[in-house]
Order: C-alpha cells, then sequence, then structure tokens
C-alpha cells in the first residue's frame, strides 16, 4: 500500500487558517467589508494591565459579505489571539453583529475558534456571552439563521460552546471539538482515572467532530478544507430557518431521549456501538467519505428540534 | 602460583549466588532485589541500560531500592541518564562514580548533583567513544539490559529498538561481565534471535514492556517559516552544489524542514536521485513523504521510533530488518556509519562562538554529548573518496597537491540567529566556559568543535568557514550570518561584503531564494495526520501528537 | 507594556494603492503588523507596543535594516508584539510590505 507523497497546495486547511484566511476563503471574491476594523485600534481596555499585548481587532472580525451571491453577515474567531477568548471588545463585536443581522434580516455565519473567556476580562466576557445568546434567541425568532463553523485549533469550549448550541446549524471538522469544560479542566476536578487529559485520541473520542456529528450535535460533517466548509454554508443557508417555543421542546425532549438513549456509554466507542456503527474502533481512521456514509445510516439527527 | 582466572571464578561466584533467588535464568521480580544484592558487589562498575530510547526501567527501580549498607560504591557506566533511578543511585550512596554520555533528561539535577557533589563524574562522551571504552577500561561487570522478550534458554529478542544491547553485552558477557535481562515477556520461541542465551545469565519478566519515549518525532505543524527558509538554503547552497547522497540529520525542526522539502521544493530544482539517498538515521516520521516519492535507497538507524514499526516492516527494501520482518537497529555501528560512511553531518545547537566552536551546555543544565561529537567530526581515518569530500578538501587546503589531499566531511550547524526565549545563538564566550571552571574539568564541555565544523546556516545565509584563511575571517564569517544577535550587530562591514564577494558567505538573495517565498505549503506534509496520511495509515503516531 | 517609536528615513516610497495591510496574529513567538499610507514619501513611521522591555536598540536595528531594504515611504506601522523574534519581525514586515504593494483592495 502506498501512500500519496504530497498534498495538493490548493487545499486549505481550515485547522491552520488564520480568520481572515477563512473569511478570504468562504466569502465571495472582493465581497467582504469589514467592521470596525483594526485600522480603527478598538482594542481592550483590560489587557495592559497584565502586561499582555492586544489586537488591534481583538481577535475576532466581523463585517458584511456575500457567499454565492447571497448577502450576509459574518463573523471570525482569530483561535491564535489569547486562545480565541471572549473579551469585552471581543464580546462586543460579536454581539453588535447579531443585532446587525436581526435588524437587517440577514443570516450570520460565525466560524468559532475559542477556548471560552479571557480570564483577564471575566465579568465582561461572561456577560458578553449571555447577551450573545439573548441576542441569537432573538435574532432566530426573528427569521434569521446562524451558522457556526467549528474546526480549528482552540475548538469551542467554555461559554463559546453555550453559543454554539443556540446555532442554527453547525458544521464541524474531525479536528474540531465542541465543548464547554476543557479536558485538564475535568482530569483536575475528577482526576486522571475518569479523564486523562493527554490521552488525546480520548479527548477527540469525547468532543470531536466526529463524535459531535454522530450524536447529533453537530449538524454537517466536512472535511478539513476551506473549500468543504464554504459548501456546507451554502447548503445549510438553504434549510428552514425559525426560532420559536414549539422547536425549543423539541429540542428539549431530543436531549431527553439521546440521554436515554445513549447515556449509560463509558466512552466515546460505547456510545458509537449503541447507535450501530459496524466497527467502533475503526471510526476515528475513517476518511471523510467513508465516516459520512456509515454516520448517515445510524447517527442521531438534530434536524426537526435544532 | 598466579592464577589467571580470577574473573571467571569471581563470576561463577555471583553466578552461584544469584542462582539461590533463581529457577534456572529465570528471577522472579518481586525477588529482584534480593538477587541484585546477592549477584552485585560493592564497587562494581554496572552498565545500567539507559540507551537513548529505551530504559531498562525495571531494573532501575530494583536497583534503587538495593540496601546501601550491602552495595554501595558503584561506578555506574551507561549511555543515558533518562530516569529519574538512575540520579536516585547516587542521592541513596548505592552508586559514587559516573561515566556516561548523554542525560537530556536529566540535565538540571544532574547539575544539581555534580555542583553539590553528590557524584564524581568520570567523564561525559560521546555514545561511540564510551562504547569504545567498555573494551578497553569501562568494562562493566554487570549489565543490567533491556529486551522485548526471552525463551528460557535466555536467548533475547531485542527487537526494533535494539540500539546498545549487543554491544553492551559483547562486553560485559565476552569480559567475564554478568548479564542480566529485563525482558517484556517468556516466549516459547523468540522472533529472531538478537543475542543468543549463552551471552545471557540471568533474565527477569516484567510483565510488561520497557520504557520507550519517542524522541524524534517533530510535528510539521510546528515547522516556521524561518526554519523553512534555512532548509532552503541548506538544499539550494549545500545539498545541491556539493552533491550530497549520504548523510546524517541531527534531531531537530531545522532538519525536519529539510526532510518535508526534498518532495517539494528539492524535487522541483531536479535532485532527487542526487542528493539524500543513503542515511544513517533513526525513523522520523518526516522522512516519510521522501521515502513514498522514491528519493531514499537505504536508512541505517540507531533506534526505533515509536510508532513507526508497521511502516518499517513494510519497506524493508529501505530500513534494515529482521528474518522476523521488524527492525534491527544498532547505535554503535550507525554512529560508525556517520563517521565513515556519511559525506555530512547536519544539526543545531544551543551556542557558537566567534572561533565556531559549539555547545549546548547552558549555566544550569547539563545534557551531556550523546551523539553528536561523533557523527559532527571529520574523521582522519577515512581513505575512500567522494566527490563533497573531495571538494571541501580542496576549498580547505587549496595550496596542497591534490594527490596529498585529505577530503573533509561537510560538518554543519543549521538554526535561527535566536532561539528558545530569544536567547542569541551566537555568543562570545560559550557558557561552557564557566561550567568547565565550576566542575574543574580539564576540557570546556563542546559538542563540535571550530576545526571540525565547515558551515553554519542561518536565516541569514550560508558561512562556508572552509573557505575561510585565518582567524578574523572566521570571526567575520561567523559574525556575518549572526543576524540582529549582538555578535551579529558588531561585524565589520566592509569585511563582510568582501566575504560575500568571494561567496565565503552566500545571502538567501545570492542563491536566488526570496525568504518570502518560505511558506508552509512548501511542506510535503504539514501536520502529523498528513504523515499519516502519507505512509497509507501504516504510520501510528502516539497519542500525544494526534488531534482526531 | 512598552511603546518604541521610530521615525525613519527612506529611499523610496511604498508602491501601489492599497489604503491599509494587515499580517500577523497576536501570539507567543509572532507579532501583528499593521501599515496604513500616512506620511511623506520618503519617511517611515514605525510604532511598537511590546510586553518585552529592554530592547530598543534590537528593535532599531531590525527597523532600520528594513527601510534599507524595502521600499517602504509614505507608511505608518504599527506593531502589537507577542514576543517575536527578529527574522520573524523582519519578515512580517517584508509581508506587509508586499501586501500594501498588491492589487486595490
Amino acid at each position: 500500500m502506498t501512500g500519496s507523497s504530497t498534498i495538493p497546495t490548493s487545499r486549505l486547511s481550515w485547522f491552520e487558517a488564520g480568520a481572515r484566511q477563512r473569511l478570504a476563503a468562504l466569502v465571495d471574491p472582493g465581497s467582504f467589508m469589514e467592521f470596525i476594523g483594526p485600522e480603527q485600534r478598538m482594542i481592550s481596555p483590560h489587557l495592559q494591565i497584565f502586561d499582555l499585548p492586544a489586537q488591534f481587532d481583538d481577535g475576532i472580525v466581523v463585517g458584511a459579505a456575500r457567499i454565492d451571491g447571497a448577502r450576509l453577515l459574518v463573523a471570525a474567531q482569530e483561535g491564535r489571539f489569547m486562545g480565541g477568548a471572549f473579551g469585552e471588545v471581543h464580546g462586543a463585536k460579536l454581539l453588535g453583529l447579531l443585532h446587525a443581522a436581526q435588524a437587517l434580516r440577514r443570516d450570520l455565519v460565525i466560524a468559532f475558534d475559542t477556548g471560552g473567556v479571557r480570564l483577564q476580562e471575566a465579568n465582561a466576557g461572561e456577560l458578553a456571552i449571555s447577551e450573545i445568546i439573548r441576542a441569537m434567541v432573538e435574532a432566530r425568532t426573528a427569521g434569521v439563521r446562524v451558522v457556526g463553523l467549528i474546526g480549528g485549533r482552540a475548538g469551542c469550549y467554555g461559554g463559546g460552546g453555550l453559543i454554539a448550541g443556540c446555532c442554527s446549524t453547525l458544521v464541524v471538522s474531525e479536528p474540531g471539538r465542541i465543548s464547554v469544560s476543557g479536558p485538564e479542566v475535568i482530569e483536575t476536578n475528577k482526576g486522571v482515572e475518569e479523564f486523562d487529559s493527554r490521552d488525546r485520541a480520548l479527548v477527540w473520542r469525547t468532543m470531536g467532530g466526529k463524535h459531535r456529528y454522530l450524536i447529533g450535535c453537530a449538524d454537517i460533517f466536512v472535511d478539513d478544507d476551506a473549500a468543504a466548509f464554504r459548501d456546507a454554508v451554502i447548503a445549510a443557508l438553504g434549510r428552514p430557518a425559525g426560532f420559536d417555543g414549539v422547536r425549543l421542546a423539541a429540542e428539549q425532549a431530543r436531549l431527553e431521549h439521546r440521554l436515554a438513549r445513549l447515556g449509560a456509554g463509558r466512552d466515546g466507542r460505547d456510545v458509537w456501538r449503541s447507535l450501530g456503527l459496524p466497527d467502533a474502533e475503526a471510526v476515528p481512521e475513517l476518511s471523510t467519505e467513508a465516516f459520512r456514509r456509515e454516520a448517515d445510516a445510524c447517527r442521531e439527527t438534530a434536524d426537526d428540534a435544532r | 602460583m598466579k592464577h589467571w582466572d580470577t574473573k571467571r571464578q569471581a563470576r561463577q561466584a555471583r553466578l552461584a549466588n544469584g542462582t539461590v533467588h533463581a529457577a534456572g535464568k529465570i528471577v522472579a521480580a518481586d525477588a529482584l532485589v534480593a538477587f541484585l544484592e546477592a549477584v552485585i558487589v560493592p564497587g562494581d562498575r554496572v552498565c545500567l541500560e539507559g540507551d537513548n530510547q529505551k530504559q531498562a526501567d525495571l531494573l532501575a527501580h530494583a536497583l534503587a531500592q538495593v540496601d546501601p549498607g550491602k552495595i554501595h560504591d558503584l561506578h555506574m557506566v551507561q549511555s543515558g541518564i533518562v530516569l529519574p533511578e538512575h540520579l536516585d543511585l547516587f542521592d541513596k550512596g548505592i552508586a559514587r562514580r559516573l561515566d556516561f554520555s548523554y542525560s537530556g533528561p536529566q540535565s538540571a539535577r544532574i547539575a544539581r548533583m555534580l555542583f553539590g557533589g553528590k557524584i564524581e563524574l568520570g567523564a561525559i562522551h560521546t555514545y561511540l567513544e564510551l562504547f569504545a571504552r567498555y573494551f578497553i577500561d569501562l568494562t562493566p561487570q554487570v549489565a543490567l539490559i533491556a529486551a522485548v522478550s526471552a525463551d528460557r534458554e535466555g536467548n533475547l529478542y531485542t527487537g526494533p529498538n535494539t540500539e546498545d544491547t549487543p554491544t553492551v553485552v559483547e562486553a560485559a558477557s565476552f569480559g567475564n561481565g554478568l548479564v542480566i535481562a529485563q525482558v517484556g515477556e517468556i516466549v516459547e520461541h523468540v522472533p529472531r534471535v538478537d543475542i543468543p542465551g549463552d551471552q545471557v545469565h540471568f533474565i527477569v519478566d516484567a510483565g510488561k514492556p520497557f520504557y520507550v519515549e519517542p524522541l524524534f518525532t517533530r510535528d510539521p505543524a510546528a515547522v516556521t517559516e524561518t526554519q523553512i527558509l534555512t532548509a532552503m538554503l541548506a538544499i539550494k547552497g549545500l545539498y545541491q552544489p556539493y552533491g550530497i547522497r549520504r548523510l546524517n540529520h541531527g534531531i531537530g525542526f531545522n532538519t525536519a524542514a529539510i526532510e518535508l522539502l526534498l518532495p517539494t521544493y528539492a524535487e522541483r530544482l531536479g535532485l532527487k536521485g542526487k542528493i539524500c539517498t543513503h542515511w544513517a538515521l533513526n525513523p522520523h516520521p518526516t522522512l516519510i513523504p521522501a521515502i513514498e516519492a522514491g528519493w531514499v535507497e537505504q536508512v541505517h538507524s540507531f533506534g526505533s521510533e515509536v510508532g513507526m514499526e508497521d511502516y518499517i516492516r513494510a519497506r524493508s527494501d529501505i530500513f534494515f530488518t529482521g528474518a522476523d520482518g521488524s527492525l534491527r537497529s544498532n547505535r554503535a555501528f550507525s554512529q560508525t556509519a556517520g563517521l565513515y560512511a556519511c559525506d555530512l553531518f547536519i544539526g543545531s545547537t544551543l551556542e557558537i562562538d566567534l572561533t565556531g566552536h559549539s555547545s549546548t551546555i547552558t549555566p544550569d543544565r547539563i545534557a551531556g554529548f550523546g551523539g553528536a561529537p561523533n557523527m559532527g567530526s571529520d574523521a582522519r581515518g577515512r581513505r575512500h573518496p567522494s566527490p563533497p569530500w573531495l571538494r571541501s578538501g580542496q576549498e580547505a587546503d587549496p595550496d596542497t597537491p591534490a594527490p596529498l589531499r585529505r577530503g573533509r566531511k561537510l560538518v554543519v550547524q543549521i538554526g535561527e540567529t535566536f532561539g528558545e526565549g530569544n536567547a542569541p545563538l551566537f555568543v562570545e564566550a560559550l557558557s561552557a566556559l564557566a561550567l568547565a571552571e565550576k566542575l574543574d574539568l580539564p576540557l570546556a564541555p563542546v559538542m563540535v568543535y571550530a576545526d571540525d565544523t565547515t558551515h553554519i546556516i542561518t536565516e541569514e545565509g550560508i558561512a562556508n568557514l572552509l573557505l575561510c584563511r585565518g582567524k578574523d575571517e572566521r570571526e567575520q564569517a561567523i559574525r556575518g550570518v549572526a543576524g540582529f544577535t549582538e555578535v551579529g550587530r558588531q561585524r565589520d562591514l566592509k569585511m563582510v561584503e568582501r566575504l560575500r564577494e568571494r561567496k565565503v558567505i552566500q545571502r538567501p538573495e545570492d542563491l536566488g531564494i526570496d525568504p518570502l517565498d518560505a511558506d508552509r505549503s512548501l511542506l510535503a506534509a504539514r501536520s502529523i495526520k498528513d504523515l499519516m496520511l502519507a505512509s497509507g495509515g501504516l504510520y501510528l503516531p502516539p497519542s500525544r501528537f494526534r488531534n482526531w | 507594556m512598552e511603546t518604541l517609536r521610530f521615525e525613519l528615513a527612506t529611499s523610496s516610497p511604498a508602491k501601489g494603492s492599497r489604503k491599509i495591510a494587515l499580517v500577523g496574529v497576536v501570539a507567543s513567538g509572532n507579532l501583528e503588523v499593521l501599515l496604513e499610507r500616512e506620511g511623506p514619501p520618503n519617511r517611515c513611521t514605525i510604532e511598537i507596543s511590546t510586553a518585552a522591555h529592554g530592547f530598543g536598540p534590537l528593535w532599531e536595528a531590525v527597523t532600520t535594516d528594513f527601510v534599507s531594504r524595502r521600499a517602504a515611504g509614505g507608511l505608518r506601522i504599527s506593531i502589537n508584539d507577542g514576543g517575536a523574534r527578529p527574522d520573524t519581525v523582519s519578515l512580517r514586515l517584508a509581508q506587509g510590505v508586499r501586501l500594501i504593494e498588491g492589487p486595490d483592495a
């Protein structure tokens, strides 16, 4: 069996790309207009107290663009700056974007890459998370779709994970991770026997893209490829919009049912076996195509509930 | 009447004492401490297999538990000080004197213990040098070794991580010493016989595999643009013009970048088949794309690398394998190969001074030498010619008539001008000098000497020391590639320009390389997962490198 | 945080007509460089915000070398430094100039 010796350089790895590169790959060429760009120098008012460098866009790029001709609002977190974590300005930019989405009745795409809230701006960050969740629910109630993309180095943790749970559609790739508590936090609080955070295969079986897709936490699974994320966004924008009490009740029922069905599993592999996957051990090694084929036959879905 | 078999008699006595705690050759794990107290004698020279990668961890743990009242003043002779137990022996008074080669994982603690007088230092060696002394004046009286499995006769399978074991056993067993092996399991038939049973006196079943670390895996995701630039310089500025086919890469990100640029950048230069065909190298995962693309004819390895076992099995044309199909590594022979059969060594260091001496010693860490002094030295005993060897010799000494002019092995130091924590690579005086004073050593621990070093590559360019005439030219050639370090900023600008005209210094632009072209899209693999895919799924990366 | 500012004479102005360019990210060992068109065509202003104190002479050497190699006149360059090495700084500055020279955004 021979492997490939080179990888096609035209493919942009979503995992490797920065926030601005991801946006450039997602949107129609030349269609992006940034709001509160770096030249405005809207930086964090708090970081200098800790002798930490600021970033001109405070780690999130927001603006308007077109994707496949459709006019949208877009946001991308820079996972390499402060772990993509929410601070006062960072949170305000996303919040403002959500308000704009509601006012303009434009759909919104968020490329998540966040460890949660910045310790240095904890109060402002937590407030921002709460305000963002409220704004997202209000926007969705007004008919706006919010599509979340998760596949970066920082994953989507803490408050970011909570926000992701409120999106209309979530697109995830294999390197992506979605959770609230991070692996190290779980190990510190519950012990290494419960969760060995250095066992990275375990981390991905518990929080990674394939697992999330299988249990219906994420809706579309793609290759680690910016072009694939763009295609997924276009597909997601074709799904019905809307959000009301009926949908919330359906979501609650879905989660209760899922817990009852799969809650006894000790490890991701147990869950996958319960779902009916033919070879749970092999899941992490499956190619994107092979995985989607097997997963689509038996995965938990959220389609009527999200 | 003089007796000429005293050592043999002494070994017989040890065997008799040991047999009390054994069934045939097999010692039970719970009898191990008592057994060691019975067969070891105070003051013994003991080789506890601390290789670069594998460790006889069960034996180390047991030895650290012996009663210092019974076993004390041991003289430890071993390649690597790696496990905490290796130093616990000295803390507890079980061992007193040490001769070794490498102490990377214990570099801080061993420094403290040496400064504090808890260890009597024989010397720090390079691997091949220590092996050599096993046969002359440091022959182990007891060898505590690690193997994968054994049969009841004591035939050992050491497998992919054979490393130092045959060398240690040769010296100990044939030098009247006792050989005790820990094994992961005892089996009916070993897959192949790496060490014949009549060289082995006792075995203990550890019930699990010996400790081994993945030391030679470098994540392509961590390779920086500057490292890619230095890799481009190495390929276009050295490998191509000198025609380097036979070589060794010291471990590091700069050399990993070179390996990852072969199927891409070097391919575009039309170099396949012309460079990098024969290697003395551990099974670096970053070499996989080059192997798959047909660059590599043969690799001999010092040891193995965790996760590479199945890939090696499936590539027996490339690697040295036994009848059982698994890798056979051998540090002593790979080190010899690096000395005599390779035309280039390239590696990284922490400090380079104005003469060109390099060292990895820092004020509070003593990592030892490992293999670099040997691999990075010119073998004056070499006699067979090769084009790069002859060319280097001519550059170094154009005046001697060719038939009497020895060639030179290329010895290259490669790195960024500023390293970890923005510490400058180039210094006025090596930290090693301060250490020599502190420990009262006759020699400062220099890793590679200036007169062995032929080239230095940084992001600022290549300095060819072979073309330097005199101390001043050498100093300015070094300053001329020292970038914005203090050393670099104090260069004589006029002299550096003259050196550049003579191609003693070559800048990227002189070689047609634009630093802005050094980006990660040039890497044949950009992640550990890419390496796994390039291997067709045969490479199984250890957990710590996964993001899936 | 330490703030440094250099006003440097340049040989030629930056080409192209792009108004702003941004390269890099504020992460450990990295830096962000914002380039804007401002000031006379024979001068380049470079402002640096860094948590690593006392490296003024080094920044001066790097920035002086930069303007001697690249056409950087008429630019205001603002840097947020995450502890980058000088070779990374040089690289980002060069990348920034190449970006701002690019076709109109």
